[in-house]
């Protein structure tokens, strides 16, 4: 068991020893009360449910052109999404994330890795800002500094980059990176240095050590940041609409060119329904995956 | 070797932010790399755009709205479900948190089918109830860590020594959250004034939020007043992390979460 996790056990047992000897104070833990404290929350999460719910009736719902007025049930809207110019969106926003959780898996590793195994404190301090900083950057600023570096502004690139699949590749894997590095350097840190050290002291080199223990004992991570990531990117909007430049589309620009150009809700809400279902299926499947490495450990 | 890899990777990921900062102060309306002197008209511009004033104003509304609404909201849900016996606790851990893993498209257009339905998209009582949604998450997981490292003998022994639970609540409870109370506002007044996606399906010119109007600036304008107030963005959040890394465990919340 990891050191750090000491004390965290240790309250837990002396709480426990605590309610046995001081059983009288309920605290917020009887059922009225606990009640009473979710049910603010399950207000919020039932006007989110609505929201959702609304969109999903109207991906059933037929769409009558130039009017917001719709028709009767039908499964148009999806079937509507296999349509040669739609499944072309489909098809580059596949490509376009599996190429973006490859690269920012590749970029994001050693920067995790430093910042969870850095024994000086101002180090890790100093990573965990620049990792957290851009996370916490909004879309359109993150985005935005990206159609400054990429148009020529800052240097001439050989090849053009804003407006083409490359550049918003790029965008996408500058995007991901905080991402990834937070959920890489959680698996990371929670591997025992012994083991590196006891596999460097039996002779095997740093590449040795880090292909046969330190990578495959932080799998949990990869998979998981490479499930996320990915899910994540099949709903980008921001960066395909300002780094694609209505060149690149991907599934979310589609949908909001249907939504709020074409007046299509019953279109866009098709697509954004398949959007969610694959999101949620895959952070289910990472979820999973966590919760069974977690067994293991 | 690898540590030039790690030291190129950080420029990579800093690399917007420094040219972003450098273009700000751009004098000239064409972009240019490095700046050929100082200017600080683009400030003068963000400030004096009408349409940056509305949405100003407008992000503050909607900020605080639903941060207001959110704070007590999530710290309640947070207290529940780490101190109650629920049952079902991972079901309500996982609706709580659900709005976080919902593509933007989808809330968006959700949240603008369900507007429309109720008639409601000329008011911002839309964007403070999606917001609320998107900015819980946040709040509900920071103060629910800080629930949990916190010793219950502490509560027991006011209790056992005559508090009532509500007095138990405000001289002990509260006061020991203090540090995940303050991580939970500042994450949501981040992500809320920050939120892009879904506030663009359901705000109108009238309503829009700063991150809407920004982007509607750049897909019509090419001048470096969007570096400028992208610049005042990532001071702001900068600002920010760094007074939370200093005051809070930002490690403890983010790397050993379970």
């Amino acid at each position: 068991m990891p050191r750090r996790e000491l004390p965290r056990l240790a309250a837990g047992l002396s709480a426990a020893r605590a309610s046995a000897i001081l059983p009288a104070y309920a605290g917020p833990g009887s059922r009225p009360i606990v009640r009473a404290l979710l049910a603010p929350a399950l207000i919020v999460v039932a006007v989110f449910a609505a929201a959702l719910s609304a969109l999903l009736r109207f991906s059933v719902l037929e769409f009558v052109p130039g009017s917001l007025q719709t028709g009767g049930l039908t499964t148009a809207n999806f079937t509507g999404i296999l349509g040669r110019q739609y499944l072309g969106a489909v098809w580059d926003t596949l490509l376009l994330s599996a190429a973006t959780t490859a690269l920012t898996l590749v970029a994001s590793y050693p920067v995790a890795y430093v910042l969870a195994r850095t024994r000086s404190a101002r180090a890790r301090s100093a990573l965990l800002v620049l990792t957290l900083a851009p996370f916490f950057t909004g879309a359109i600023v993150r985005t935005y500094a990206w159609v400054l570096v990429l148009g020529n502004t800052v240097v001439t690139w050989p090849v053009p980059m804003l407006f083409t699949p490359r550049g918003v590749l790029v965008g996408l894997v500058h995007f991901s990176m905080p991402t990834m590095i937070l959920l890489l350097a959680a698996a990371i840190s929670h591997i025992d240095p012994v083991y590196e050290r006891a596999a460097a002291s039996l002779g095997a080199g740093p590449w040795r050590v880090f292909r046969r223990v330190t990578l495959p004992l932080s799998m949990p991570g990869i998979v998981s940041g490479s499930l996320i990531v990915f899910a994540w990117t099949l709903s980008a909007f921001a960066t395909p609409e300002l780094l694609g430049g209505g060149k690149v589309k991907m599934i979310a620009n589609v949908v909001r060119d249907l939504a709020l150009d074409s007046f299509n809700w019953p279109g866009g809400a098709a697509f954004a329904v398949v959007a969610l279902a694959v999101t949620l299926g895959l952070l289910a499947g990472a979820g999973r995956l966590a919760s069974v490495a977690d067994r293991g450990a | 070797m690898f540590r030039l890899a790690v030291i190129l990777l950080l420029a990579f990921m800093t690399l917007p932010t420094v040219v972003v900062i450098a273009v700000s102060f751009n004098p000239t309306a064409i972009l240019a790399f490095p700046p050929s002197g100082l200017s600080m008209r683009w400030y003068v511009n963000v400030v004096t755009y009408p349409q940056f004033q509305r949405a100003a104003w407008n992000s503050l509304l909607v900020t605080v709205g639903a941060v207001a609404l959110a704070m007590p909201v999530g710290t309640a849900a947070a207290l529940a479900l780490a101190r109650g016996r629920v049952r079902g606790q991972e079901l309500w851990a996982t609706l709580l948190l659900s709005p976080l893993v919902v593509p933007g498209v989808a809330a968006g257009l959700g949240f603008l089918a369900l507007g429309a339905a109720l008639g409601l998209l000329q008011s911002r009582s839309v964007l403070i109830a999606a917001h609320v949604a998107l900015v819980l998450p946040f709040v509900v997981r920071s103060v629910w860590v800080s629930v949990r490292n916190l010793d219950p003998t502490l509560e027991r022994a006011a209790a056992s020594l005559g508090a009532t639970p509500w007095r138990v609540f405000r001289r002990v409870t509260l006061p020991l959250l203090r540090p995940g109370l303050l991580a939970a506002l500042l994450f949501a007044v981040i992500v809320s004034l920050n939120e892009f996606v879904v506030s663009l399906f359901i705000s109108t010119r009238l309503t829009e939020i700063l991150p809407v109007a920004m982007f509607s600036y750049v897909v019509n304008y090419t001048d470096p007043t969007i570096a400028a107030l992208s610049t005042l963005f990532i001071l702001g959040t900068f600002l920010i992390v760094w007074i939370a890394d200093r005051f809070l465990d930002l490690g403890g919340v983010f790397l050993h979460h379970r």
